[in-house]
């Protein structure tokens, strides 16, 4: 207005974007933005800090030998995390294989059959508590369902505890992918004949395909790094593991927690090579599901 | 429809054919999926069950005395739970008050102030903060954070309240170690701002865009945007989401551990070594025997029962956001 009257004093003084603003309006127009910016960066800064953190106590203990040793015990020299980095690979791996088909089984049972009916809405319910649900609270059920009655720690027990963890994020995941799904190209399937059965599996899960793999994908990087459910069921040892998987299996995150609290130097050295390893694959899985799933997106 | 054809088609053909073991093969895969979906409900009910199956013992043998004492004696065979339960509400209560703040400032940028550029390296970076494991936030805690705490924090603010009465018992270290009550809760705030700002992003988002737009076509400023016209767009369901991030700060475990001293002892100051439900059971579980087992499986019950009233309610606020 001011400008079309031809009184564009203050705006010369002014000449910004914000022109006549009263201060009051401006201040905590700037304040807000100054806290956000600075809150943002903060995050980046702590995620920055620990990477930081790990690469540098990481990469000084970092040794090829420590790759083919397994973990020693108190007061012995020298040692490795060979045996850990198997015993995580593989109880990943176990938790994993058994968690994929039950996970993408119920995800395609709320999203296919089940929809809006009471029991869909409760199994989905429950599923977003279990996702949130304390995993340590999973390592006691896992000690009461397994590691009591077969008389003591193995793989197995820990390889259930980790699929328990995964079991609801690969829920989540095939359910939202399923759900983007246009209900016409299921419609042009059941129109050919097609069984429900050969329309899921020919025809949503194929479109879905690159969701539910980052689902997978989130699901392990989850799992690899989880400590507390296998404090109780894997626990730990200083060999290789036997072959039935009896026993305590070697593992990085619990070898971690026990090696970083130890009072020993090579321990501790063992456990910031450890953490360097597992960090850096977490991070590395996760984004490259993210990646993924970008792709397909813009496909 | 299809059923019926393929069923008037097997009957006509008489002899069980392909077609049959197909249609088979159809209920098979649909029981399997519900079966499957079953599992889920089936593993909670399980959760509760072992946890009340194990507790059930020092539930009986101490009865509400158990929540109320803060004797924890292996010796003496005396269990109690409250010392775990203050500390295990005192930290959470901390995450949240640093953590909701930060996170919902993350939350206002990523939606309204960041150009668009940034948008993404800037969500996956708070989306990793989520994907490091919790030991090494408890290794970064204990070794890098807990002593420039103890320096730059502890000893400074301990000898400028010393003496004052109430902050100089809540903000005052016996012995200035950097772990404690208040490490542990700024820890935990850490790890929850991920899932609050990714939620409260997803919620911000919702909110049609014209609604702001015609909110800056008037005049306003972001601060009034944010204040007028989102605020009271986004309501209970940003309480959701915090409820959602205190679930995660009451049941986070290794990473508390790490930082919280483990001392069952119930302390006024906020510097002082305690203990949490979730970092006693991981200390003590592995060595426990006989009733010591079952007071801490008595703590796990408690905790599943807080844990769960939390995410219910934090799941009831919160409409759930959809993908779509």
């Amino acid at each position: 207005m001011n400008r079309m009257n031809g009184m564009p004093r203050t705006e010369m003084i002014q000449p910004d974007a914000w022109g006549r603003v009263r201060r009051g309006r401006y201040l905590a127009d700037w304040a807000l933005k100054a806290i956000c910016v600075l809150f943002t960066a903060l995050g980046a800064f702590v995620l920055g800090w620990i990477l930081l953190m790990l690469l540098y106590e990481g990469i000084s203990a970092m040794r090829p030998e420590i790759f083919v040793n397994t973990t020693p015990g108190p007061m012995t020299k020298g040692g490795g995390i060979a045996n850990a980095i198997v015993g995580s690979l593989i109880l990943t791996a176990l938790g994993i294989v058994v968690a994929t088909p039950i996970g993408v089984l119920a995800g395609t049972y709320l999203a296919e059959y089940g929809k809006d009916s009471k029991l869909a809405e409760l199994i989905r319910f429950v599923n977003d508590i279990l996702l949130a649900a304390p995993s340590i609270l999973i390592g006691l059920f896992v000690y009461t369902l397994m590691v009591q009655p077969m008389g003591g720690y193995s793989g197995w027990a820990g390889g259930v505890a980790l699929a328990i963890i995964a079991v609801p994020v690969i829920v989540r995941t095939t359910e939202d992918m399923l759900r983007i799904v246009p209900g016409s190209l299921r419609e042009a399937g059941a129109a050919l004949g097609a069984p429900m059965s050969t329309v899921i599996r020919k025809i949503s899960w194929r479109s879905a395909r690159a969701g539910m793999v980052t689902g997978v994908l989130l699901a392990t990087a989850r799992i690899a790094g989880e400590t507390a459910p296998l404090l109780f069921t894997a626990l730990n040892n200083n060999f290789w593991f036997r072959p039935d998987l009896m026993g305590g299996v070697a593992n990085l995150p619990v070898m971690i927690y026990q090696y970083a609290l130890s009072p020993y130097q090579n321990w501790r050295e063992l456990a910031w090579a450890g953490a360097l390893v597992i960090t850096l694959s977490i991070l590395a899985l996760s984004v490259v599901a993210r990646l993924l799933l970008r792709k397909d997106k813009v496909r | 429809m299809v059923a019926l054809s393929q069923k008037a088609l097997v009957t006509s053909a008489d002899k069980p054919s392909r077609r049959s073991s197909f249609l088979s093969f159809d209920d098979a895969f649909r029981l399997a999926s519900l079966g499957s979906a079953l599992i889920v409900l089936i593993v909670l009910l399980g959760i509760i069950g072992s946890m009340i199956y194990g507790g059930w013992p020092a539930f009986r043998e101490f009865g509400l005395g158990f929540i109320t004492s803060s004797v924890w004696d292996v010796q003496r065979d005396q269990y109690g739970a409250w010392v775990a339960i203050v500390g295990t509400l005192t930290t959470a209560l901390i995450a949240l008050v640093i953590g909701v703040p930060i996170s919902l400032g993350i939350a206002v940028f990523l939606t309204q102030l960041c150009p668009p550029w940034l948008k993404r390296p800037v969500a996956t970076t708070i989306e990793l903060l989520a994907a490091v494991p919790s030991i090494i936030y408890g290794m970064w805690g204990l070794f890098v954070f807990a002593p420039l705490f103890a320096r730059f924090i502890q000893i400074p603010v301990s000898s400028l309240v010393e003496g004052l009465p109430l902050v100089g018992s809540i903000l005052y270290a016996r012995t200035p170690s950097g772990v404690g009550v208040l490490t542990a809760g700024i820890i935990l705030s850490i790890m929850i701002i991920p899932f609050i700002a990714s939620i409260a992003r997803d919620i911000l988002d919702q909110i049609p865009p014209v609604m702001r737009e015609s909110a800056y076509g008037i005049g306003c400023t972001t601060w009034e945007v944010v204040r007028h016209v989102l605020l009271p767009q986004v309501g209970v369901s940003i309480i959701g989401a915090i409820m959602l991030g205190l679930g995660r700060a009451l049941g986070e475990t290794m990473a508390v551990t790490f930082v919280i001293g483990n001392a069952n002892r119930l302390s006024a100051s906020l510097f002082d070594p305690g203990s949490t439900i979730a970092s006693r059971i991981a200390n003590e579980f592995n060595e426990a025997i006989g009733l010591q087992l079952n007071a801490l499986m008595a703590l796990g019950c408690i905790l599943f029962l807080v844990t769960f009233t939390v995410l219910v309610l934090a799941r009831l606020l919160v409409a759930r956001v959809k993908t779509a």
